[in-house]
């Protein structure tokens, strides 16, 4: 295990280490202490590492993450694991908005809240929130999941493509486009797997399933109060 | 047309100035169809632009080059503010962004092929980089929009420059817009949607909201790709004194900054002739922000909107610019638009030299489509030597410009070079009314 210290190495110096290693890995484990709200973390790895963040993370933590484990052992700013591509990423604490903004795979799991626009663009990733998200969560999701143990804000999938989202309490209000769906026993056996790779205790039977009702996929003059 | 209007000028029939044909055909369309036009191409209304410049060539105060014999440096470093690697181009024409999606994946081969000819940048778009274009461009520039559509870090580090966009020139404050029939399988793929959806891309970047925000997704980007290449952001002409001194603030290597009659590939034609400020107006709001800060030429600026020939070029960048970049134009060079097509062109009920319906990927020319019989017409080698031979003749149009104003590298040309033909490009150019010493803006 290798250690840094970001209160006395440069966030530049630990994120080039741990650039390096994509080329040639020759340590899995590292740790990074006094985090103390730093922005961009752990950003753009390229490598099976597992890092463990010490203290509360700024912006884009292990943004555009591919193949890392990354855990914050604390809160994450803004856009935590935006556009990240696979690997996994866990907040222990909270999250603020924007957390796995656009990003295209992995898994992001948040055991605390989350803000608002949490998994907004989202592009294939699997995102689970132990408890709350806030308003316009999953706008414009493309495709991956987006699942609440918590409750949802308003307008939760506004403009909604083809991600599924999965919240177990209530929802404020839906966006444009956005409707309840049945769900499925195939919808349960993912969600029993997902919840499972997340380390989430929770009844797949308790959640109801949201998807977009595809009215909005082609532009109709009887949809103008919508756009 | 004008046999008609002939007739009824004879017969005394008038038409209205406010109410003419153009204006009765929308309403028209508007009432049958209960949605609103939505196009390419850039503004089609007349602004004040670069042909209410002209330049002072050098006579007994000054003294002049001679032409071919005395070098006039052509070449421009962009990024050299806090890139490890900034980009040398050869002219200081780049070619602008333009996405595969709205082109067609010849197109952008095509556009690759030929900026790297002269040596300059092309530029991906909404819609991520393709082999093709990679492969085809020396420098490529690598845009990060709000939409993310196939953003992913191992193209961002293949990338020669960043470039945010926060804007475009057609459209401030508007979102992309792909309409059905060009997503295809594979466009639908790099965007990871559905296809035939018709895309509205949003407006606003999903993890960022004002430019503290983006100083720090800047500082990520940076990160991300080691500090190796220039960061760019592209902003629509509007608020340009402002916004200029903002990304600066935010980190920027270069600023670019596209004017209203900049080009698109689709969006609301209100969109395109009713928002923003045109490029002339822009460039002396962005370099006196630069100025002010002390980073005019630290900070590249790169202008476009509108540019069309070597006196475009050589005007924006004696307001100040240190490169241009091209859209349309460089469509055109590449055969968008051209009479040998007209026939087709009438087909869809448009004209050769009026076609700008390039959101519905019929395109005769092959160039703003993705149907694969049409994309065949262009061929992606041809096309590119035109537009090579066309960049060739801007840089030495400009060159002659700057010689005849006696100055041996085209970023010596300045705003003294310069007088306004009417008062409106005085004002805006900042330079005197011809024949006067007087410019408008800064004195009464
Ligand atoms: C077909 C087409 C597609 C475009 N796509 C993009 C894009 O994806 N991203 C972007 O920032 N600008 C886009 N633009 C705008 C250009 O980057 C550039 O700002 C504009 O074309 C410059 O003005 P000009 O066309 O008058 O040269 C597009 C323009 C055209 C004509």
């Amino acid at each position: 295990m290798k250690t840094f210290d970001l209160t006395t190495t440069s966030l530049r110096d630990i994120n080039q280490a741990l650039h390096e290693q994509s080329s040639e890995c020759t340590e899995r484990e590292w740790k990074i202490t006094g985090a103390k709200g730093n922005h961009n973390i752990a950003c753009g790895l390229d490598q099976s590492l597992s890092v463990d963040i010490e203290g509360h993370a700024g912006y884009y933590c292990a943004g555009m993450n591919k193949k890392a484990h990354v855990v914050v052992h604390g809160n994450a700013g803004q856009g935590v694991a935006e556009n990240m591509m696979s690997g996994t990423v866990r907040v222990k604490g909270q999250a603020s908005q924007s957390a796995g903004a656009t990003a295209h795979g992995g898994l992001l799991v948040i055991e605390g809240d989350a803000g608002a626009r949490c998994g907004i663009s989202m592009k294939g990733v699997e995102i689970v929130v132990g408890g709350n998200v806030g308003h316009m969560s999953c706008f414009m999701g493309q495709a991956g999941a987006l699942v609440v143990c918590g409750d949802a804000g308003d307008a939760l999938g506004d403009s909604l493509y083809e991600t599924q989202i999965f919240v177990k309490g209530s929802v404020s209000s839906l966006g444009a486009d956005c409707i309840e769906k049945e769900m499925r026993q195939e919808h349960l056996e993912y969600l029993t797997d997902l919840l499972n790779r997340a380390g989430v205790d929770e009844d797949p039977k308790d959640f109801k399933r949201y998807g977009s009702a595809r009215q909005l996929y082609n532009f109709k003059v009887d949809n103008a109060s919508a756009y | 047309m004008s046999d008609s209007n002939d007739l009824n000028v004879k017969t005394g029939l008038r038409e209205s100035a406010t109410f003419d044909a153009a204006t009765m055909t929308e309403i028209r369309r508007a009432a049958e169809t209960g949605i609103y036009d939505i196009r390419g191409f850039g503004a089609k209304r007349k602004v004040p632009h670069f042909d209410d410049l002209l330049f002072l060539g050098a006579s007994m105060s000054r003294y002049p080059l001679e032409g071919y014999r005395e070098k006039c440096n052509t070449q421009v470093t962009l990024g050299t503010r806090f890139a490890k690697k900034p980009i040398v181009i050869e002219t200081p024409v780049t070619i602008a962004g333009m996405s595969f999606g709205a082109l067609s994946a010849n197109a952008k081969e095509a556009l690759g092929r030929g900026a790297s000819a002269v040596g300059t940048s092309t530029t991906t778009g909404d819609g991520g980089m393709t082999p093709e274009e990679r492969g085809q461009s020396t420098k490529l520039v690598y845009q990060y929009l709000p939409s993310r559509y196939g953003m992913n870090p191992d193209d961002l580090r293949k990338a020669d420059a960043i470039e945010v966009v926060l804007g475009q020139g057609a459209k401030p404050g508007g979102g992309g817009m792909l309409l059905g029939q060009k997503i295809t399988d594979r466009v639908a793929k790099m965007r990871t949607l559905p296809m035939g959806v018709d895309q509205r891309s949003a407006c606003r970047h999903p993890d960022w909201t004002g430019p503290d925000d983006l100083a720090i997704k800047i500082q990520e980007l940076r990160e991300i790709t080691d500090w190796q290449v220039p960061i760019y952001i592209k902003v629509g002409a509007t608020r340009t004194y402002y916004d200029v001194k903002l990304a600066v603030k935010a980190g920027a290597d270069v600023i670019v900054v596209d004017g209203m009659q900049g080009g698109t590939a689709a969006t609301q034609e209100v969109f395109i002739e009713h928002v923003g400020i045109p490029t002339m107006a822009a460039i002396p709001q962005a370099v006196q922000a630069l100025q002010e800060m002390g980073m005019h030429r630290k900070v590249q600026l790169i202008v476009s909107g509108g540019i069309r020939n070597g006196a475009d070029v050589a005007k924006a960048m004696a307001l100040g610019a240190d490169a241009v970049a091209i859209g349309t134009a460089a469509l055109i060079a590449l055969g968008c638009n051209h009479p040998k097509w007209d026939e087709e062109f009438k087909k869809i009920g448009s004209a050769a030299g009026y076609y700008d319906d390039y959101h519905e990927g019929k395109d005769p020319a092959g160039i703003s489509t993705q149907d694969p019989e049409l994309s065949k017409r262009l061929d992606p080698v041809e096309a590119g030597h035109r537009l090579a031979n066309y960049l060739r003749v801007l840089t030495m149009e400009a060159q002659t410009l700057a010689r005849a104003c006696g100055k041996n590298d085209l970023r010596n040309l300045e705003p003294e070079d310069l007088v306004a033909l009417n008062v409106e490009a005085a004002a805006m150019a900042r330079v005197p009314l011809a024949g006067t010493s007087w410019i408008p803006s800064q004195s009464y």
